[in-house]
């Protein structure tokens, strides 16, 4: 199709870029600059010489109340937390989708809708009762506590019904003349054929987990459970009463907590769009 | 009378063929043509998942539900049922209409900027052939940024010392003084919300618009001069399904997810500044205490975002089947 | 390789009252090709199913070589089928699509690899046998359905509109390739389609299949010839049989007013039958009003009226064709059908003609 490049357009969208970048580049660039600096100048556009200093006490400095979390401890529980969840999502929800439309059998409607009920409901709204299940069930400050809870919801089965139900029924006919039986299906035709899919959720997951704030907030009191976005809040609770704040290791990490799941997205654009637009419906 | 005999036991079979087909195996619309015929296997595969939805979904809810209905002790010496008094006191508690009007302006003016900058920054992304795919970049990897590391940063662009925004609003002539003036503070976290969604709906909006097929956009082309005329007559309407899927993740976005901005934004200090419902559900519960309130409020929310996502499903079902 | 038995098999679906195929009854012989035919939703896929195991069967029996398979799974019936969409692992190359199922079955490595080798062979499979499904080409694809099958050394083969996804010329070269290759290795097979004309070229005997019923069995001329109703005389044979209403009236044919000949039936309606093939145009007989003439090059096809009824002509002259046209119909193959029940009236055989050639 032919068109004229208008200038305009491209205004727009460099302002939209500006609008959204702009303060990602401060905060990297920020971070790179002593506090003082930034308490007297405010905001850099420009890297400064503090950063090397800067990085190795937000990830090598014990600190916190009880003297012994670092920011590599940090960055640990979230990859952790991340991957955990991740992992966990795609495994489950691969199972229970396979039992759901590969197989006839009594209940399948009641079992449907019990599941797929949880799409309804987000954690937080159930924010309460469920700490009180967790410290009944002495979950608190462990892995399992972290990422399991989160497991809870359906999305993950959701995707992988839709898309075990777009396989075309002629392969499990095949698969069955060939002497393939349940397991044999699901391990040799289904996992192998589900590879994209399960890359796609797998970096959408990914992000969710790591970017987990409210739930790691309830369920670790103990600090070396402590994730990335937990170690935000509390940076912050130390600024309250401090003459001038760190800003530049609150900055860095910033940076540090949106690296990962920002490469990831940039790295599989294709694949991550494709999962996203595709799945989510 | 015999008339009404017939439509009632025809109803009351139609209920009964329903009722057996929540148990039975035979379904009416089977996922599969073929399907293994096994009574134990798939009980195998969904245990991990039903255990799972069990234990962290059923179990925390119901006990939502049981818990708004009773005062409990603060030491944790037992409660009391008390009926439907705590919701009463939300409903009547002039702390909970407020918050709830502000949610309710968060939302709007959150999901109606969100969509409406990332429907324009799509249109123009669609439109340029130059650069393009680094503008997609660029837009979309702020997509990845967790909501507690955008109110950190927004933050610090709010800031009181050496936020830039503080500088601009001066050079207004407005003493910016967010966490402190109520409208300043909703100034911010309506910011910082807009700017983490806007990737989001960039996204959907790009794919939509890439979905249009080559020859749509050709014939309008030569049936319609001008662009805007385009737009409004054979873009939108084309777009309007990937618009109202959005609408409702903005939604629920606006009304959980941003949790996190209060919370670095508001910092635990709630008291003149604006919160969300949710944000209440957990100072309540959390910080008052007060757990039959809170899980009062809980429930309330539980029924709006039920019906939103039963909004979004039933929408969503009939584009499978028709669109 | 083995013998094929169907005896009164149907099959009604949980929650329909009307039985989707019924009372199928077809003896098949060891090596013997049969083509299952007829309008989509007329049952002959259902049937074919049923055989393989994919369907439950809820009427009659089936057995394979002897051995009753109501009950057993598709993997234990010892046949081989090949889908319309070929329905080939796509992550798997050629080579391990072929393999599959004889791996499930325990056959040992040796065994294994002297069959894909064999079946390459054959198929001229050769050289693509590290590749993806995804990297060939539609009749490729189809090739290594067929060589899945053939590995297998199955007692039956089993087709399900196999050649349908491919385009009208690669459709006819396959259809050959897959006739020959029957006749070499001698398979029992059973073959659905939809197109009456690789059911007529492809078939040792054809099942004419109409609303889960079969309207007769025969070998393909035989049904040409003498199709058992107006069905599967419409459905045999293309351009389409006429199919014209016409009278007995003093022991004689007659269509609009014109005598075709003498017939030994009862006074009354009935359903007269015309292949195109079988009239010509002449200078005496039944006055076709033409409307339109279909070239096709090697011949073409007249289409007119006779009185208020549309009939079809082949023509092979070139002479200029407008206005009305006389008709020369050969009296012994007329088809009489009951214009009530469809069924042939067999007295038609024998008509005694008079001034109709």
């Amino acid at each position: 199709m032919m068109q004229k490049i208008k200038p305009f357009d491209h205004l727009i969208l460099i302002a939209g870029v500006l609008f959204l970048i702009a303060p990602v580049v401060m905060a990297l660039m920020s971070s790179t600059h002593t506090p003082t600096d930034i308490h007297s100048n405010g905001l850099y556009l420009t890297p400064g010489s503090y950063g090397g200093e800067t990085y190795r006490k937000v990830l090598t400095h014990k600190g916190g109340f009880t003297g012994d979390v670092t920011g590599l401890t940090m960055l640990m529980n979230s990859m952790i937390m991340g991957i955990g969840f991740a992992v966990g999502k795609i495994v489950l929800s691969m199972m229970a989708a396979y039992a759901l439309v590969y197989f006839r059998f009594r209940f399948a409607t009641i079992l449907f809708w019990m599941i797929f009920t949880t799409l309804l409901l987000p954690l937080e709204v159930r924010i309460m009762p469920s700490y009180q299940v967790m410290s009944t069930l002495g979950l608190l400050n462990t892995y399992t506590g972290l990422i399991v809870p989160l497991l809870a919801s359906a999305t993950g089965t959701f995707f992988f019904r839709q898309f075990f139900r777009s396989v075309p029924d002629e392969l499990l006919e095949a698969a069955r003349i060939d002497g393939a039986g349940p397991f044999k299906f699901f391990i040799d035709i289904l996992v192998p054929l589900s590879r994209t899919m399960m890359a796609a959720i797998f970096i959408i997951m990914f992000i969710y987990g790591w970017n987990q704030y409210l739930w790691p907030l309830l369920m670790t009191t103990d600090e070396t459970f402590y994730t990335l976005m937990r170690g935000i809040k509390s940076i912050l609770q130390v600024w309250i009463g401090s003459q001038i704040p760190d800003y530049n290791e609150a900055f860095a990490l910033a940076v540090l907590a949106m690296i990962p799941p920002v490469a990831v997205v940039v790295i599989f654009q294709r694949m991550f769009i494709k999962g996203l637009t595709e799945s989510d419906k | 009378m015999a008339e009404t005999y017939h439509t009632g036991s025809a109803r009351q079979g139609a209920i009964l063929s329903r009722l057996r087909a929540w148990y039975s195996a035979e379904t009416a619309d089977p996922a599969k043509r073929v399907q293994f015929d096994r009574p134990l296997t798939p009980w195998l595969f969904l245990l991990p998942q039903l255990a799972i939805v069990a234990i962290f979904f059923y179990w925390p809810s119901v006990q939502a539900v049981t818990s708004s209905f009773y005062i409990e002790d603060p030491f944790g010496f037992g409660a009391t049922f008390v009926g439907g008094e705590n919701y009463a006191d939300a409903l009547a508690s002039s702390q909970y209409l407020s918050t709830a009007t502000f949610t309710a302006f968060f939302c709007a003016i959150v999901t109606a900027l969100s969509l409406g900058i990332g429907l324009l920054l799509a249109v123009k992304a669609d439109k340029v052939i130059r650069g393009a795919p680094a503008y997609k970049t660029l837009l979309i990897s702020v997509y990845a940024i967790a909501p507690p590391v955008a109110g950190l940063i927004g933050m610090m662009f709010f800031d009181m010392h050496m936020g830039p925004l503080k500088d601009l609003a001066a050079f207004f002539g407005h003493d910016l003084r967010v966490g402190i003036d109520y409208w300043d503070t909703a100034v911010a976290v309506v910011t910082i919300s807009v700017w983490k969604q806007i990737p989001y709906n960039f996204i959907f909006f790009l794919s939509g618009l890439h979905s249009v097929p080559t020859s749509v956009r050709e014939a309008a082309l030569i049936d319609a001069q001008s662009g805007w005329r385009r737009f409004r007559d054979v873009t939108l309407p084309l777009l309007a399904p990937t618009a109202f899927f959005l609408l409702v993740i903005n939604i629920t976005y606006s009304l959980f997810d941003t949790f996190p901005i209060f919370d670095v934004v508001v910092k635990d200090k709630p008291a003149n500044n604006p919160i969300t419902l949710v944000y209440k559900v957990y100072l309540d519960g959390f910080k008052g205490n007060d757990i039959g309130g809170s899980s009062a409020q809980s429930v309330i929310l539980m029924i709006v975002v039920a019906a939103l996502t039963i909004m979004q499903f039933r929408f969503l079902e009939r584009r499978v089947h028709y669109g | 390789m083995a013998h094929l038995s169907l005896r009164g098999v149907g099959k009604t679906y949980a929650g329909s009252t009307q039985p989707a195929v019924s009372g199928i009854d077809i003896e098949i012989e060891d090596g013997e090709f049969i083509v299952l035919v007829g309008p989509s939703g007329c049952g002959k896929s259902t049937l074919l199913r049923m055989v393989a195991g994919l369907e439950t069967i809820t009427d009659g029996e089936v057995r394979i070589g002897g051995r009753l398979v109501n009950k057993l799974d598709p993997a234990e019936r010892d046949i081989a089928m090949v889908f319309q969409n070929y329905a080939l692992y796509p992550h798997m190359t050629v080579h391990d699509n072929m393999v599959y199922g004889l791996k499930n079955r325990g056959e040992s490595k040796q065994v294994i690899e002297e069959r894909v080798a064999e079946a390459a062979r054959m198929l001229e499979l050769g050289p693509y046998l590290d590749r993806k499904p995804r990297a060939l080409s539609g009749g490729q694809r189809q090739r290594v359905a067929m060589g899945r099958a053939i590995v297998r050394q199955p007692a039956a083969f089993l087709f399900d509109e196999p050649l349908s996804n491919l385009d009208a010329k690669l459709r006819v070269s396959m259809r050959m390739e897959i006739r020959k290759l029957q006749k070499r290795l001698a398979t029992t097979s059973l073959y659905v389609t939809h197109d009456q004309l690789e059911a007529m070229t492809l078939a040792d005997r054809l099942v004419v299949l109409n609303g889960g019923r079969v309207e007769q069995i025969g070998a393909p001329l035989e049904i040409y010839r003498s199709p058992a109703s107006t069905f599967v005389a419409s459905f045999i044979g293309a351009p389409a049989m006429s199919l014209l209403d016409a009278r007995i009236e003093g022991g004689e044919i007659v269509l609009e007013g014109h005598r075709l000949g003498r017939v030994d039936h009862a006074e009354g309606p009935v359903t007269l039958g015309l292949r195109a093939e079988d009239l010509r145009i002449s200078d005496q007989g039944l006055p076709l009003v033409v409307e339109h003439v279909e070239e096709l090059g090697a011949q073409r096809i007249v289409h007119g009226m006779v009185g208020g009824q549309p009939l079809a002509v082949i023509d092979t002259s070139e002479r200029q064709l407008a206005g009305e046209v006389l008709i020369a119909v050969d009296p012994a193959r007329l088809h009489l059908f009951d214009t009530m029940s469809g069924r042939r009236i067999e007295a038609s055989r024998a008509p005694v003609l008079e001034g109709a050639v």
